[in-house]
């Protein structure tokens, strides 16, 4: 049978395959979606436990989750869409007007 | 049987599609993969009786986030050049080795509560279940959630003004 455990592997490989994308790729299109992806792996771990524990508290907390992925979603794409017509890329490496 | 059956494909593909997102050269298509991954996480939802978060998932990350990911890349309309494949450096893949290492041993060794799911009741996880402890226990987070959407709507707007 299925127990909590394959959940929780399967959540930390899904976790650790959105920091693999935030850290080898450029595009900062591509970087928030794998924000997504570990947002969606937290997601998995929270209604796994609920699930184990028999508990709502996971499914309101991931409803949070949710609607504070939403909100990180509308303002980062605003960011995104602000730095291509600054600087005509998405290419985080050429996002380096702060580095000393 | 049938549990067993179905998650592990659903797991598979879940893994597949999110390989397939941060190895992708076209944004659309790693979209599309994204798309793939949330739809089969909803499915994993639903096997963890989770009826409602599986039709917000689908709704709101599946329907509305992916739109405007979808969105801005047309938007954008990239040069081909951009989209170039992954640079992978001996520090970087250490750092991917280092996240995967970690967060596969703090599931495994650190959490240890495996053995069967419990029986749960059969309105477990629908949305009148989980309204009434939204509405109640937590009713002011999710008022300050609504601070928090229309603060970033307001935000989005000003960022995305033309002479920022």
């Amino acid at each position: 049978m299925v127990s909590i455990n394959q959940y929780l592997v399967l959540s930390a490989i899904l976790f650790t395959l959105g920091v693999s994308g935030v850290l080898i790729r450029r595009n900062a299109i591509i970087v928030l979606m794998c924000i997504e992806l570990m947002l969606n792996a937290v997601n998995l771990t929270f209604v796994a436990f609920a699930r184990q524990h028999g508990q709502l508290d996971g499914h309101v907390v991931v409803f949070f989750v949710m609607a504070v992925a939403a909100a990180e979603a509308a303002v980062g794409l605003a960011l995104v869409m602000a730095l291509f017509r600054h600087k005509a890329t998405v290419n985080l490496d050429q996002a380096n007007l702060l580095k000393g | 049987m049938f549990q067993q059956l179905a998650f592990y494909s659903l797991a598979t593909l879940a893994i597949v599609a999110g390989l397939f997102v941060i190895s992708g050269k076209n944004p659309i298509s790693c979209a599309i993969a994204l798309v793939v991954t949330l739809g089969s996480v909803a499915g994993l939802f639903v096997l963890l009786d989770a009826h409602f978060i599986a039709t917000i998932q689908i709704l709101v990350y599946a329907g509305a986030i992916m739109v405007l990911f979808v969105f801005v890349i047309m938007l954008l309309n990239l040069h081909p050049d951009e989209m170039g494949p992954p640079q992978i450096s001996p520090l970087k893949m250490v750092g991917c080795a280092l996240a995967g290492a970690g967060s596969i041993l703090l599931m495994l060794k650190f959490v240890k509560v495996g053995g069967q799911f419990p029986a749960v009741p059969p309105e477990y996880g629908t949305i009148e279940a989980v309204s009434i402890k939204l509405f109640t226990d937590y009713l002011i987070p999710f008022e300050v959630i609504s601070i928090l959407l229309t603060t970033a709507v307001v935000g989005a707007v000003v960022v995305g003004k033309r002479d920022l």
